[in-house]
């Protein structure tokens, strides 16, 4: 455990104001994630684990406490600067899928490509080669609505690697999909974090999957229990 | 992101709701043809007139008694052929100067028959006005001296009474009395609705016999050049005055009165563009509408650009795009229908129209304005959301 932290979030506070009265969400929660950690998150709803997951992948600022992503106190980062941060090392995969509709998956997974300033070409070759890798080199040019949920939820696996991120953030991956869907999901989060050694953080509210992941961090009334 | 990217997605995005961003841009079409077909009518009107006006002849200086303002009723001129000689003294010869004494008469040549403007002239008509002729000869110095019963027509009255005959030599009455054709007019064709092929011109001498009198309405004059011009409409206006006490007399140039129409019709164009210029604004409006619209529902695809890394600007620039296509392509459709309505306008009725340059880059200009301005505000709303709201959205 030498490495450093790809996420590091320390005595992390976060309140949201609610007509005028502040809501704590999340209360003074410390977690680090390490390249080529498999951690679950494990909660119900209401325990805070996505506001966890919004910071951790740098969608949101912690209210007090020190937050540092790569390495970089997310604090002294602009909006600009934690976008590009997003960009090149988180992946984001989303419990429904959010992909563009009218957009084929290989421009689906080359989107973060375009805001990293890669060119067309570039992108599509990389793109295809991760839709290959999720094993789903013969659907490249199939919009969402043509794929079966399991292959939209790996089309979305493609799409949050494509960047080469060492933080694959996944909120409730498998909530919208049938038990052996969500299996073969789950079997593919896990075959490339042993592979490629990117962490896996995944964010659910099932026993199941999160006793699959070689660290459990449970969570309630916004703090980690344990 | 890559600015030729940002077209890419702004054009796809406009692409999938074909009907919706056609009827937005519908509001844009119409506004930039409105703009683009009033403006070209008030532009060519405004050619026409000054054309027209230049095409009297040049150094021209036009007297006539009362003041020359809209609205003033005419004077009943004072001026007798005594006031003509002593004008043409003045002018330098008699070859410088016309008289006219006009009226509406009947003309009728056998069973034909029009209502036309009778004008009686001097021989020197055709020089200092710039009048060719189809056939025959105009009026001469003796017709006018002896007051000679001879007409010159204008083609529109010619085809009338006599078709497609030579009316060269023949007989016609004005006003049931007899007059021998002499000349035709070439054809000068309409102008803003008036026919200037609608007219007779006989001896001013035998109009005044004709009409029972012994006035001159209008006096022309053509200054050897543009410098006398002044000094001349002073001495010409002084002496008439002095000669007939208590009636004022006005010379005006063809620059004053290319002035006077010209603000007119400046005044015109500018209204009606003005007018269009409001129906431009309300397609802007719509153009913010729908763009506001198209924000709300793709709040989910905003918070998932965000989450991957798009930036503020991105996604404001992404949507600012997009309205610009909107209103840019509204206003490219718009133009081309404008003038294509504009060259049916000009074809199909008496107003002409003229296209010109600045309208077409004014037009395109502020129809790029308004989807910038019409578009900030949604654009800037979907750069500011905050991605994890936006994810959440349903």
């Amino acid at each position: 455990m030498s490495q450093a932290p790809a996420v590091e979030a320390v005595d992390v506070t976060r309140e949201y104001q609610l007509g005028g009265v502040a809501v704590p969400a999340l209360r003074g929660v410390s977690v680090t994630i390490r390249p080529g950690d498999y951690a679950a998150v494990l909660g119900p709803s209401g325990s805070g684990k996505s506001t966890l997951m919004h910071l951790l992948g740098g969608l949101d600022r912690p209210t007090s406490g020190t937050l540092r992503i790569a390495g970089r106190d997310v604090r002294e980062l602009s909006a600009t600067e934690l976008a590009g941060l997003r960009n090149r090392t988180i992946g984001f995969v989303f419990q429904s899928f959010h992909l563009l509709a009218r957009t084929s998956a290989v421009d689906n997974v080359a989107l973060p490509l375009v805001y990293a300033g890669v060119r067309a070409g570039e992108r599509r070759r990389r793109a295809e080669e991760l839709l290959d890798r999720v094993g789903l080199g013969h659907r490249l040019r199939h919009r969402p609505g043509q794929l079966s949920g399991g292959e939209q939820q790996r089309v979305a696996i493609a799409r949050a690697l494509v960047t080469g991120p060492s933080l694959l953030l996944a909120d409730e991956p498998t909530g919208n999909l049938d038990s052996a869907t969500g299996a073969e999901v789950l079997g593919l989060l896990e075959q490339l974090n042993r592979e490629s050694g990117v962490a896996v953080v995944v964010v659910t509210h099932d026993r199941d999957v999160a006793a699959r992941a070689s660290r459990q961090i449970r969570m309630r009334d916004g703090l980690v229990v344990a | 992101m890559r600015f030729a990217e940002a077209w890419r997605v702004a054009l796809d995005a406009l692409r999938a709701n074909r009907l919706r961003s056609g009827l937005t841009m519908l509001g844009v079409v119409i506004g930039v043809a409105a703009v683009v077909v009033l403006v070209a009518i008030g532009t060519g009107a405004k050619q026409e007139v000054e054309s027209q006006v230049q095409g009297l002849g040049s150094n021209l200086l036009l007297v006539v008694p009362g003041k020359v303002s809209f609205g003033n009723a005419p004077t009943v001129s004072p001026m007798t052929m005594t006031d003509v000689d002593t004008v043409a003294r003045i002018a330098g010869g008699r070859d410088r100067l016309t008289a006219t004494l006009s009226s509406g008469e009947t003309v009728r040549a056998g069973v034909n028959s029009k209502f036309t403007s009778v004008l009686g002239v001097l021989e020197t008509t055709p020089t200092v006005f710039t009048r060719a002729l189809a056939q025959g000869t105009y009026v001469s110095r003796s017709d006018v001296d002896t007051g000679r019963r001879v007409a010159v027509l204008g083609y529109g009255v010619a085809q009338k009474l006599f078709g497609d005959r030579d009316p060269v030599g023949l007989q016609m009455d004005v006003a049931g009395v007899r007059f021998r054709v002499v000349g035709v007019f070439a054809k000068l064709g309409q102008s803003l609705g008036v026919d200037r092929d609608d007219e007779v011109h006989i001896p001013i001498t035998a109009a005044q016999r004709l009409l029972g009198t012994a006035r001159v309405d209008a006096l022309a004059i053509k200054a050897a050049d543009a410098t006398r011009l002044d000094l001349l409409s002073a001495q010409v206006t002084g002496e008439l005055t002095h000669r007939h006490p208590g009636t004022e007399f006005s010379a005006v140039t063809q620059d004053q009165i290319l002035g006077v129409l010209g603000k007119v019709l400046g005044v015109l164009t500018g209204v009606l563009a003005a007018i269009a210029g409001v129906s431009l604004l309300v397609g802007g409006v719509g153009v913010s509408n729908i763009m506001l619209v198209s924000v709300r529902e793709r709040t989910r695809e905003i918070g998932l650009r965000k989450a991957v890394g798009a930036r503020t600007r991105d996604v404001t620039v992404q949507f600012l795009i997009e309205a610009v296509l909107l209103t840019t392509i509204g206003g490219i459709t718009g133009l081309a229908l404008g003038i294509g309505a504009a060259y049916l306008v000009a074809a199909l009725s008496p107003v002409p129209a003229a296209i010109t340059w600045w309208a077409i880059t004014l037009a395109f200009g502020v129809s790029a304005a308004v989807g910038i301005i019409f578009g900030v505000v949604p654009a800037q709303r979907a750069g500011r959301l905050d991605p994890v709201i936006a994810l959440r959205t349903e």
